[in-house]
């Protein structure tokens, strides 16, 4: 039991999946080519000026919600103002002091116990552009596609208290917020940054002790292995008798440890003031309303009525509920086909595993549940084995086929008619005296082998269930 | 005068060289040694003239930034043809690549 | 009278009975350009670009450096904006192309619209038409020098503290100041946020009426710009001001203020009362703060305005020769210090001071909330007044050179108009008479918002009983 309380806080900034940037019409798009996707207003050009996205609003009303905030009913843009190549106006139009939301939290499971992680605020921002760094020529390129790609910046409270609890809350927050639509969360892309600020303290004191802020934590795995490695160092400086300097350090994931970001300015003096070029917005009650109707079921809640409507496991569940596209594939797969439980062992199984091995989400996956469901039933009518069924998904999937198709094509149909098997059985029990005299004599297990016999016979394609069925009758001369 | 006279008895909070500095190197302006005490004696007239503002009771006034009370100004959320490359870096001090060049950054 | 002497109306007149084409009075105007601008200097460059003559007011105009044009080199008459040829046009310069108008070229003024005389401009001063060793006003220098030199026969200008009015004033032509949201700010590069609009400067009131239709009128891209129906200005036009009620504020007449200036705007006061307007006596207590508010709340809106001018994406970048702190701040600081001229880098950096941490509540905070109280006191009379009348500016126009060491006494040039900034109402300034040495002396009328049309009433019934505005210049 550790002497040291560990006391985490987590910034995290989501890009909002709108058609258009937060305060220009140009697409919202990634992944185009430098400086295409680009206007006079977000370049920041003389004389040009923000007008709001009113879907940003709305996506932002709806985050907050979704994370059980309160609304504010009076909201304004400030001008946070810095220098930085990738900042075209060198100030970032954000929220100050009338955020979007405050006062939220997200309840998150961590091991057994559930948690609440309280939410300070959330409010709505512009992205700044990008900047690379060309050591050789020693110069750096400044891309401003990204250059007012609307943000929202969500902050918890100091509630956190271990690196585990950190990396839950992150997997928690992203899947409530894949559910809301607003954002594909994806850190590899960038729409999900997350910033750390980590403190420890003797066990028992309330004050909090000095905290530093970790950055460039790019998976939520680092995140984890970053707050570890920083509680650790943290633990270590205390016990040697020595202080934490307060301070941003940045995460080099290569070699596992943090390093301080050269100075930047002394102290942040962003002069922050209210942005004159944009009105005040009131969001009155309606409004929210409106969005609080429009929320889907968010993630825990679909969980708990999983297990209660389908009798599923929490495994199962747990399964299905992970991805947004999964648990709509598997209600829209009920309405086909009613069997819950099936379907869920076939998409946390062998569908998983698909998706799996192709890098691809459930969405992206050229599968309809008519298409699934259609297997599914092949495989409880018996006309192909359960095996065979798990080959029949893979080459649907490779050649875009029904399962039908394929069993056709392929011939995999099971035989599992009386007359196809009687002769392979025949013949058989011609080759196998031996195993026939051992069945008839008192050893019924035996008939395993000519059953495996069978099915080589029939080139793995007979119903093994009713091989065995007529090889017993055969035998006992029916 | 349209204009009160400047009042000595205000508490002549006047700018110092150090607050100069400070502030300059936020705006990212450079005053050389020679020109520092020109600029901090102006800029401290300045500042010693608005002081008297403070003479005033502004404690339930609420702060005016729009002159006129305009609000909820929305964009739908449509998209609207961006500039070419070729458009964006006509601009350009400096280009490569598609993109705005600039002296190394030092992270 | 020659045809670069006429005022828009007139040459419309012309065009109707087609006694002459708006190619013909462009050329004319750019001929008294070539015949007079080395001495007046109104221009900083010629437009290269032949404008369509095909419009319905294809009127000659002289567009402010701060207001981007396509195609062309938009400075604000700044080092640090050389080369900067706008890829976009503002949303002003978008209807005035679309009425039709010639655009002559681009006019000089105080750099960034810091000033009151138009001698920051980093291509060097304008002059007064009236007395060339006078200052025309400023920030909008240029574009009231061209008009009263007929260089143009109107133009756009741009006022935050009064930089159209009190060159106008300077000049002895009208100058109008919108309320704040009548015209759009898109592609006016901005000085303080919350207090720039874009005006005409004309030769009269019609012409005034006239260019305010074209330029009114909401801009979706503009989210201050007031989506509210312009009214067709010039039927304000109407000789009658029976009835109508003219504050004077007691706090402007008082000791100091130029007596030539004063005696006219008291015999302007008479004639006004005589014409059948009521004249009362009110009070603008605050308004002796509004210079000390205006110079915290328009130079910490400007210093973050201005930061965008770092040398990274466009216009001037100056590396210094050796490493001083690192490559990239060498950068900033070397554009910045380089580009910006002396007055430019005060105001940023008062401005900066202003927001800075630990002085936010004591200045730019404390200076929006007497912001309020000033609006207040307007609004108060505008209860039992329908205009407010000050002289424009406390003197006449000044000589070069004079001022240009004294910021403080420069600002306080500002004194009359700054309080419509601050409030957001429409003011206008005609001129009402000469001072012995010559140069012309205005005076302003301040009114409710979106209330231009009573400006444009009693300013064009004084204008149609008094003669200043036929006079010209000796050039």
């Amino acid at each position: 039991m550790s002497q040291f309380e560990t006391v985490i806080g987590l910034e995290v900034h989501l890009q909002l999946s709108t058609k258009t940037k937060i305060f220009c019409s140009c697409a919202n798009q990634y992944g185009c080519a430098p400086n295409t996707n680009v206007c006079p207003v977000c370049l920041g050009l003389p004389g040009t000026l923000p007008v709001l996205n009113h879907q940003a609003l709305l996506y932002g009303i709806k985050v907050g919600l979704a994370l059980n905030a309160e609304i504010n009913s009076f909201i304004k843009f400030d001008r946070k103002n810095y220098y930085y190549p990738d900042l075209p106006k060198c100030y970032q139009i954000s929220q100050y002091d009338f955020p979007v939301a405050k006062h939220g939290f997200l309840k998150i499971k961590s091991g057994k116990e559930e948690k609440r992680i309280g939410i300070t605020r959330a409010h709505l921002e512009e992205d700044a552009g990008k900047l690379i760094h060309d050591n050789s020529a020693s110069c750096s390129l400044v891309d401003c596609n990204r250059c007012g790609t609307p943000l929202i910046e969500i902050v918890t409270e100091p509630d956190l208290r271990s690196p585990q609890e950190a990396y839950d809350y992150l997997n928690t927050l992203k899947l409530t917020l894949q559910y809301l639509g607003v954002s594909d969360c994806d850190m590899e892309k960038g729409s999900l940054r997350c910033d750390a600020n980590v403190s420890i303290r003797p066990t028992g004191q309330t004050t909090l002790g000095t905290k530093t802020e970790l950055k460039n934590m790019n998976s939520f795995r680092a995140v984890k292995t970053a707050l570890e490695y920083e509680v650790r160092r943290h633990e270590q400086v205390i016990l040697a008798g020595g202080k934490v300097m307060q301070e941003t350090l940045l995460w080099n994931d290569e070699k596992a440890t943090t390093i301080t970001m050269r100075s930047k300015e002394k102290a942040h003096d962003y002069r922050y003031f209210p942005d004159p070029d944009l009105v005040p917005f009131t969001i009155d009650s309606k409004v929210i309303d409106d969005v609080r109707a429009e929320l889907p079921e968010l993630p825990q809640a679909k969980f708990l009525r999983f297990l209660s409507e389908y009798a599923l496991s929490e495994y199962d569940a747990n399964i299905l509920v992970a991805d947004v596209g999964m648990a709509d594939f598997f209600e829209a797969s009920l309405k086909v086909y009613p069997q819950a439980k099936k379907i869920a062992n076939w998409l946390a199984g062998p569908v998983l595993m698909e998706l799996n091995n192709r890098k691809k989400s459930i969405g992206e996956l050229k599968l309809t549940p008519k298409d699934l469901t259609s297997l599914i039933a092949k495989v409880e009518d018996g006309l192909v084995s359960n095996l065979v069924g798990k080959e029949v998904l893979t080459a649907m999937l490779d050649e875009s086929k029904s399962a039908e198709d394929v069993i056709k094509e392929k011939g995999l149909a099971q035989v599992s008619d009386d007359s196809s098997l009687f002769v392979i059985i025949d013949e058989v029990i011609v080759q196998n005296p031996a195993v026939v005299e051992q069945i008839k004599s008192g050893k019924p297990n035996a008939i395993g082998f000519l059953v495996g016999q069978a099915m080589k016979k029939s080139g793995g394609r007979a119903n093994p269930k009713k091989l065995s069925e007529l090889i017993n009758r055969r035998i006992s001369g029916v | 005068m349209f204009l009160p006279a400047i009042d000595d008895s205000i508490l002549a909070m006047s700018i110092s060289k150090e607050d100069v500095k400070y502030v300059a190197a936020l705006a990212r302006i450079d005053v050389p040694e020679d020109k520092l005490e020109g600029f901090t004696k102006t800029l401290g007239g300045i500042v010693q003239y608005v002081e008297q503002l403070q003479k005033l009771d502004v404690e339930n006034v609420k702060p005016t930034s729009h002159a006129v009370p305009v609000g909820n100004v929305f964009r739908k959320d449509v998209i609207k043809p961006s500039l070419t490359n070729q458009e964006a870096l006509a601009i350009a001090v400096e280009a490569k690549d598609g993109s705005f060049k600039v002296p190394l950054v030092i992270e | 009278m020659s045809l670069h002497q006429l005022t828009a109306h007139a040459l419309l007149d012309l065009l109707k009975s087609r006694q002459t084409s708006p190619k013909e009075a462009y050329s004319a105007v750019l001929e008294r350009i070539k015949a007079v601008d080395p001495k007046v200097k109104a221009y900083i460059h010629l437009s290269h670009q032949e404008p369509d003559f095909s419009g319905q007011m294809p009127i000659p105009i002289a567009i402010k450096d701060n207001l981007c044009t396509k195609a062309e080199e938009v400075t604000c008459a700044s080092r640090i904006l050389k080369g900067f040829v706008s890829p976009y046009d503002a949303g002003v310069i978008e209807k005035v192309k679309k009425s039709g108008g010639a655009i002559l070229g681009i006019v000089n003024m105080d750099e960034f619209a810091f000033g009151s005389s138009c001698e920051t401009s980093c291509y060097g001063p304008t002059f007064n038409p009236w007395n060339l060793q006078c200052v025309p006003g400023g920030s909008s220098g240029g574009s009231a020098a061209s008009v009263a030199a007929d260089e143009a026969m109107w133009a756009l200008g741009s006022d935050t503290g009064g930089s159209i009015r009190q060159p106008a004033s300077f000049c002895g032509i009208v100058g109008l100041k919108p309320t704040y949201g009548r015209v759009s700010r898109y592609g006016l590069i901005a000085f303080a946020s919350s207090l720039d609009q874009i005006g005409p400067l004309t030769k009269d009131v019609r012409d005034c009426a006239l260019l305010m239709n074209i330029i009114s009128g909401y801009d979706e891209r503009d989210s201050t710009s007031v989506n509210a129906p312009v009214p067709d200005y010039t039927k304000a036009l109407v000789n009658d001001v029976r009835g109508l009620k003219i504050g004077i504020p007691k706090e402007a007449f008082v000791e100091g203020l130029d007596p030539e200036v004063r005696r006219s705007v008291e015999e302007a006061l008479n004639l006004l009362k005589k014409l059948g307007a009521v004249i009362k006596e009110v009070s603008l207590p605050h308004t002796p703060y509004a210079v000390a508010t205006y110079y915290i709340v328009a130079t910490a809106e400007a210093s973050s305005n201005l930061a965008r001018f770092d040398g990274v994406r466009y216009g001037l970048r100056v590396q210094p020769a050796h490493v001083r702190k690192n490559a990239l701040v060498d950068m900033y600081e070397e554009t910045r210090s380089k580009g910006f001229g002396d007055e430019a880098k005060r105001r940023i950096m008062l401005g900066t001071y202003a927001l800075s941490s630990g002085y936010y509540d004591a200045y730019y905070l404390r200076g929006q909330k007497v912001r309020t109280l000033i609006k207040n006191d307007l609004d108060q009379v505008f209860k039992d007044c329908d205009v407010i009348m000050t002289p424009t500016s406390p003197t006449v126009a000044f000589k070069v050179g004079e001022k240009i060491s004294d910021p403080l006494s420069m600002y306080l040039s500002d004194i009359y108009t700054i309080p419509a900034n601050l409030a957001g109402i429409p003011a206008i300034s005609i001129p009402c008479g000469f001072a012995k040495s010559g140069l012309p002396i205005g005076l302003q009328l301040m009114g409710r918002a979106f209330d231009e049309e009573m400006l444009l009433r009693i300013s064009y019934t004084y204008e149609q009983n008094t003669e200043w505005h036929s006079k010209k210049p000796n050039l």
